[in-house]
């Protein structure tokens, strides 16, 4: 049982690194800030979510895991407020987002 | 009264999974504070249905679960396009309809749609929730309605 | 073992965010990499518990950080809104002869 849960665990581990290096690479490879946002909300979501959850698992039942767990909904619930207040400053702030061609072609 | 207990049981809670102490002198200076700050939260007239929103709970329970899965959905694919750069990007601002919605359910909504992955709320407005998105399946499955209806119901139970 | 991956992992991912941060042609390209940097941050301390230890006591400290750095990106991104922190109206306009 215990040998299943360390596996557990040491997935979500795994699985959460990688969204952490996916989400940072789209922090550096998209072209404004708006996209970048999105990238960002990768690691914010998945990437914290999984390695949290994995830290979770390897504390075992008890007063640990609670804090873990308040400490994960505490990043939920305060994650899409930034985003959306960076998102509502930067277009308050007049910065047109990087639309696709045909879209501007459009307009 | 029933949002007054309920803040209680919620500070009680919440002290007692932060601190972790059980002696008779700590419970008791916990307990002092939790009295406290709803004494405070009560003359601030805080202990109603927005200060305290317990009716919104079983709803909240409901939606969650098909939250966390559309999160991770959107996750895989904004990922791939991310990690692939063959794959294209399409950003594009839309609005989506939230006329229906009370001012509770336009704030879940709204943060519904940042949490996922692809869409991003620029702007809430009285009657429409403007969004930026980063691909058109994610536009187009917003404009389906389909988060609405949900939001929609944790409201009404 | 796999914690320690997750650690260089999590290095490396602070790297990039700092690359943003000096790069980052606009001002909010710089708020959403510190922002970025916080959470990751926040991930390391809870990590580095576990590598050390003592994970009571650093999942305390996250949490204390999470809090601090959600008031700080708001308040950042506040001043570059408004040039304030919300001071009431009437109060600088009466500052201005």
């Amino acid at each position: 049982m215990s040998g299943l849960t360390d596996l557990l665990s040491m997935a979500l581990l795994g699985i959460g690194t990688l969204f952490l290096l996916i989400g940072a690479t789209g922090l550096l490879r998209l072209p404004d800030v708006f996209t970048r946002l999105h990238g960002a909300s990768v690691t914010d979501t998945l990437g914290a979510g999984a390695i949290l959850l994995g830290l979770a698992l390897a504390a075992g039942w008890g007063l640990l895991m609670g804090k873990i767990l308040a400490l994960l909904l505490i990043m939920a619930l305060l994650g899409p407020s930034t985003a959306h207040a960076l998102a509502r400053a930067a277009t308050h702030g007049f910065r047109k987002p990087w639309l696709h061609e045909t879209d501007k072609a459009e307009k | 009264m029933r949002n007054a207990i309920a803040l209680i049981v919620i500070l009680s809670g919440t002290w007692l999974l932060l601190s972790g102490h059980t002696s008779p002198l700590l419970l008791s200076l916990g307990l002092v504070s939790v009295a406290a700050i709803v004494a405070c939260a009560a003359r601030l007239e805080l202990l109603d249905e927005e200060g305290v929103p317990v009716g919104l709970l079983p709803g909240l329970l409901r939606y969650g679960p098909w939250l966390v899965i559309q999160i991770i959905r959107s996750n895989l694919d904004v990922a791939k396009r991310i990690v692939n750069p063959k794959l294209p990007i399409h950003p594009t601002v839309i609005h989506v309809d939230a006329t229906d919605h009370t001012e509770v359910g336009r704030v879940t909504y709204a943060n519904s749609i940042t949490l996922t992955p692809g869409t991003i709320s620029l702007d809430v407005s009285e009657d429409a929730i403007e969004v930026h998105a980063l691909t058109e399946e994610a536009a187009n499955d917003l404009m389906s309605g389909e988060m609405g209806r949900r939001v929609q119901r944790t409201e009404r139970p | 073992m796999i914690l320690t991956i997750t650690l260089i992992a999590l290095l490396v991912t602070m790297a990039f965010a700092l690359i943003r941060a000096i790069k980052g042609p606009t001002v909010y390209d710089r708020i959403l990499a510190s922002n970025a940097l916080g959470t990751k941050t926040v991930l390391m301390i809870a990590v580095l518990g576990f590598v050390v230890g003592d994970p009571e006591l650093y999942i305390d400290i996250a949490i204390m950080y999470v809090l601090i750095g959600f008031i700080g990106t708001v308040a950042v991104l506040k001043i570059s809104e408004f040039g304030n922190l919300g001071q009431p109206q009437s109060h600088t306009e009466t500052e201005d002869p």
